[in-house]
C-alpha cells in the first residue's frame, strides 16, 4: 500500500488534513449556516488573550498573603472567595485552593485530558496538556519537579491533584521571604503561573525565576 | 474506555517541553478553533463529557500525534454531525446543503461575557445520599467501562482514604452517552503514592483523585 492510499484509510478525517484549512472551511460553513457569529468568536478569543489569565490567580494569591481572614475564606470556600475579586465562571465553576507549606507541596495535573482552572489561570500552556506532563506527574512528581528546576527534600510531602472531575485546583504558593513590606499589588506581581500549578516555588524579589 | 488518553503512570513520553513566554495561541487557527468549540457548545447539543469522549475516540496513534486544538476541531466536526447541526457532506465540502435546517439565533457578542462568567456548573441541587464518609477507607472499583469514564486506570482496585465530600455532581459516565445525569456524590480520595506505584514512590507522597460514588466500594 502506498502512502497515498494510506491517507485515504482515515475515514473519520473527512476534512482537509492541514488544520488551518480545516478550521477555515468549518468556520465559513458555520457562519453561512448562521450557527456562529464571527463577532462572538472574536470576543471569546479576546477574552482569553487579554482579560482572563494568570494575573487573576496572582491577585487571589496576593490577597490571601496580605489578608489572613481572606486566606481562611479562600481555603474554606474558594468559589465565594474568588468571586469576591470578581473571578469565576467557565472552567472555574468549582474551585478548590490547596496551600503549599514548608512541609507540603501541591502539584496539579489532569491525566485524562487537560482540565485547568481557566477562570484564574487562563488557558493552559502546551506542556501542561502534553503527554510527558500528564503521564509522569502522578507516578514521578519529584522527577517532574526536578525537570522544572525544583528539588524537594524527602521530608516534604508531595500531594498531586489529578483533576478527574469538574473541580479545578489552584495552588496557593508560599510567600517568599523579604516581602513583608510589599503592597498587595506588588505581591501579585511576584506570583507566577507555574507557582499556582505547583511546578515552581517563588523566589524573593530580585532573584529571578521563570514565568 | 481504556484509551491512550488515560496516560497517568505511563513511561516513554519524553521530557517536558517548556516554552518561555508562551503565547495563549500559537496560530490564528488555534484561536478560531477554541472559539468555534465554545460558540457551538452554546447550542446545548452536547455536554462537556461528550466532547471529552469524542476526543478519546480519536485513534491512539493520531491522538498522540495531534496537537490539542487539532483534537478539538476533529471532535467538534464529529459532534456537530452526530447532533445534526451539519451533515458530513457539508463538513467535506465546506458548503451548506440547499435544504439545510436553520437554527437561530447563534451565540451573540453580547452574550459572551455572561457565558464566560457563568460557565457550566455541574453540581446539582438534588437529594442524593452519600455512600461514603470523610475519613473512610475506600477502594476504587476494578472496572473497565468501554465508554467514557473518569476513573483512571492507575487508581482502579487501589485503596484510598476519603478526604473530602464535594457534594452532588453530574456523573460523566452516563452524561457523556446521553444516559442522563445520574447526579451523585463526588469525593476527593487520597491514595498513598506507594499504594499506587509501590516501593519506588516516596513514602509520604500522595495522589488525590476526584471520584464519584459509583467508582467506589467500601474497603
Amino acid at each position: 500500500m502506498s502512502a497515498h492510499d494510506h491517507d485515504h484509510d482515515h475515514a473519520h478525517q473527512a476534512v482537509p488534513s492541514d488544520p488551518a484549512l480545516r478550521v477555515k472551511a468549518l468556520e465559513s460553513l458555520l457562519v453561512e449556516k448562521k450557527l456562529v457569529d464571527r463577532a462572538a468568536l472574536d470576543a471569546l478569543i479576546d477574552t482569553y488573550e487579554h482579560k482572563v489569565g494568570p494575573r487573576n490567580g496572582a491577585r487571589v494569591v496576593a490577597r490571601a498573603w496580605a489578608n489572613p481572614a481572606y486566606k481562611q475564606r479562600l481555603l474554606a470556600d474558594a468559589d465565594a472567595a474568588i468571586a469576591e475579586l470578581g473571578y469565576g465562571g467557565l472552567q472555574g465553576e468549582h474551585m478548590v485552593v490547596v496551600e503549599n507549606t514548608p512541609r507540603v507541596h501541591n502539584l496539579v495535573v489532569c491525566t485524562l485530558c487537560s482540565c485547568y482552572p481557566w477562570a484564574v489561570l487562563g488557558l493552559p500552556p502546551v506542556w501542561y496538556k502534553s503527554a510527558p506532563y500528564r503521564s509522569r506527574s502522578v507516578i514521578d512528581p519529584r522527577g517532574v519537579l526536578r525537570e522544572f528546576g525544583l528539588n524537594l527534600p524527602p521530608q516534604v510531602e508531595v500531594r498531586v491533584w489529578d483533576s478527574t472531575a469538574e473541580v479545578r485546583y489552584l495552588v496557593l504558593p508560599e510567600r517568599p521571604s523579604g516581602t513583608e513590606h510589599l503592597s498587595e499589588e506588588a505581591l501579585a506581581a511576584l506570583v507566577t503561573r507555574d507557582s499556582m500549578i505547583g511546578v515552581a516555588k517563588l523566589t524573593p524579589p530580585g532573584q529571578g525565576g521563570r514565568s | 474506555m481504556n484509551g491512550v488518553h488515560d496516560m497517568g503512570g505511563m513511561h516513554g513520553m519524553g521530557p517536558i517541553q517548556y516554552e518561555k513566554n508562551e503565547p495563549v495561541f500559537h496560530a490564528r487557527w488555534e484561536a478560531r478553533t477554541f472559539a468555534l468549540l465554545f460558540a457551538m457548545g452554546s447550542w446545548g447539543k452536547w455536554p462537556l463529557d461528550a466532547l471529552r469522549h469524542q476526543i478519546e475516540l480519536i485513534p491512539p496513534a493520531e491522538y498522540l500525534r495531534m496537537s490539542y486544538y487539532e483534537k478539538w476541531i476533529t471532535a467538534l466536526a464529529e459532534l456537530m454531525v452526530k447532533a445534526g447541526l451539519v451533515t458530513r457532506a457539508e463538513v467535506e465540502s465546506g458548503k451548506p446543503a440547499l435544504a439545510s435546517p436553520q437554527l437561530s439565533p447563534a451565540l451573540s457578542v453580547e452574550q459572551v461575557p455572561q457565558m464566560v462568567a457563568t460557565g457550566g456548573p455541574t453540581n446539582r441541587d438534588v437529594p442524593a445520599a452519600p455512600r461514603f464518609r470523610t475519613g473512610q477507607r475506600v477502594r476504587a472499583r476494578n472496572i473497565h467501562p468501554v465508554g467514557h469514564t473518569r476513573l483512571p486506570r492507575y487508581a482502579r482496585g487501589k485503596l484510598g482514604t476519603l478526604a473530602r465530600d464535594y457534594g452532588v455532581f453530574v456523573f460523566p459516565d452516563t452524561s457523556a452517552h446521553d444516559l442522563g445525569e445520574q447526579p451523585q456524590h463526588l469525593y476527593s480520595v487520597r491514595f498513598d503514592a506507594r499504594e499506587l506505584w509501590g516501593e519506588q514512590a516516596a513514602p509520604h507522597d500522595a495522589v488525590y483523585v476526584d471520584l464519584w460514588d459509583d467508582y467506589l466500594e467500601p474497603a
